[in-house]
């Protein structure tokens, strides 16, 4: 209940992370302010995806702080499962749970966690899936959906949780080309209506729509952060330069 | 076919014993092994340790050992078991127990570990996120294997035998012991009253499998 007011709603401070020897991420300085769409970009193993999924402590640092709205992420137990219900998660390959309808997917974080009425959390879950446009698909079970339809869910059932901040783990890497767009639409409308969004993403589109800030990672570092008008225009660092090139002229 | 019908009370009480220490110790192991592996998972180290130290422990001993340690052994420690049942039940549910716990640590590999990330996302805690989401994953692929844990425990009731409890095997011993010459008769007998337990559950055990197979 700390919503005050300058505060970055997420602040990542000298965060460091070693996988063994491997130091995958190295002072970071991060700060995302209230409804930022902030995009990370940057070449496999640049440590985008962990520095992302640090920000929940699915994955723990060794060095550094992390705060959530002004409170700092616990190690473990029930407080960091109350800190973890407001960050929502979207994954590369959807992990909706396999033995449950779509429908139950979205409304047990509500009943399990919020402790919210069968009733109640059934209506706002139908609402959310409408507005993902899976609505139809309420009753069948995750396997039964296309890639796009599972992220969509995905993306419904971490909207259930009315979470402070969104994270989102490269979520169209794992989708045949022509369901990424559906997918982007719904991130896009979400950006639209002020949610703080964190993507880990390779769609150069979408950050170039609906970003307000583009962070370049290489190497476990922040190389560059910008907004994506000046970082696809005219990136300063030659390693972004280089990673542009490679991507964007084919 | 009347030395049957003259022996059948003892034949349906043994039957019967049979059929209570399997499923009394079926279902203590169940629950015993089941909190064996949310230890083996935890995040906490000593528990995992504990819980490795005792599957390992029963697993490695022959279940003949588990028995003359409950019936005898504790005795030296001031403690007894109230009827030789319970003792078998005891020894044969902490031994199975073992082999539970072995099948639902398989189990639960086999559950993606995104399930679990997506479930501690939402913030369900480790209590919510092993009982929600992946033990019942992770039980439908262990039907099976408990399956044959199952029919294992219920073949081991006959080590009860040795111990003083008249099932199946102990009325075996003893009408062959009175009757030598109906010694086939009595064996067929023994054998189709083991059937009777396992073959059902062979089948329920593949009717199960088939109702939970799990879509992916």
């Amino acid at each position: 209940m700390t919503s005050s007011n300058g505060e970055p709603l997420v602040r990542l401070s000298g965060v460091n992370k070693w996988f063994g020897e491997l130091h995958v991420l190295q002072d970071i300085d991060l700060q995302i302010a209230r409804g930022e769409v902030v995009v990370v970009i940057g070449p496999s193993g640049s440590g985008k995806s962990t520095l992302c999924r640090t920000i929940n402590r699915l994955e723990s640092i060794e060095k550094g702080e992390i705060a959530i709205d002004g409170v700092k992420l616990p190690d473990e137990g029930k407080q960091l499962a109350r800190l973890r219900s407001d960050v929502g998660m979207v994954f590369q390959s959807f992990n909706l749970f396999a033995h449950k309808t779509i429908l139950q997917n979205v409304t047990l974080g509500p009943i399990k966690v919020r402790g919210t009425s069968k009733a109640d959390a059934e209506k706002r879950a139908r609402e959310l899936l409408e507005r993902v446009g899976v609505s139809a698909q309420a009753d069948k079970y995750p396997a039964q959906l296309s890639g796009g339809q599972q992220q969509r869910v995905a993306i419904a059932r971490a909207l259930a949780m009315d979470p402070k901040v969104m994270l989102f783990d490269e979520p169209t890497s794992a989708l045949d080309p022509e369901m990424i767009n559906e997918v982007l639409e719904v991130m896009i409308g979400l950006a639209r209506d002020g949610m703080t969004m964190v993507v880990v993403t390779h769609e150069m589109g979408f950050a170039r729509r609906a970003a307000n800030r583009v962070v370049f990672m290489d190497g476990g570092r922040i190389v560059e952060s910008a907004d994506p008008e000046t970082f696809f225009t005219n990136p300063t660092s030659d390693r972004a330069k280089d990673f542009l090139s490679k991507i964007l002229n084919h | 076919m009347s030395f049957l019908a003259d022996n059948f009370p003892l034949l349906r009480d043994a039957f019967l014993t049979t059929l209570s220490l399997a499923v009394v110790s079926g279902i203590c192991a169940l629950v015993i092994g089941t909190l064996l592996t949310a230890m083996r998972v935890s995040p906490v180290a000593p528990l995992r340790g504990a819980a490795t130290f005792y599957v390992e422990i029963f697993r490695n001993t022959p279940l003949t050992v588990v028995f003359f340690f409950l019936a005898f052994g504790i005795v030296e420690i001031d403690l007894q078991f109230p009827t030789r049942f319970i003792t078998a039940v005891a020894a044969l549910a902490l031994y199975t127990a073992a082999f539970v716990s072995e099948a639902l640590r398989s189990g639960i590999n086999s559950v993606p570990p995104g399930q679990a990330e997506a479930a501690r996302a939402l913030g369900l805690d480790f209590r919510q996120t092993l009982g929600t989401i992946v033990l019942p994953q992770a039980f439908r692929t262990v039907v099976p294997p408990l399956g044959n844990v199952w029919i294992a425990l219920a073949k081991n009731t006959s080590i009860a035998a040795g111990f003083a409890v008249t099932e199946l095997t102990a009325a075996l011993q003893r009408l062959t012991n009175e009757n030598a010459n109906q010694l086939l008769l009595v064996f067929l007998a023994i054998v189709v009253a083991y059937l009777v337990i396992t073959l059902p559950s062979a089948w329920l055990i593949g009717v199960i499998e088939r109702r939970t197979a799990i879509l992916r």
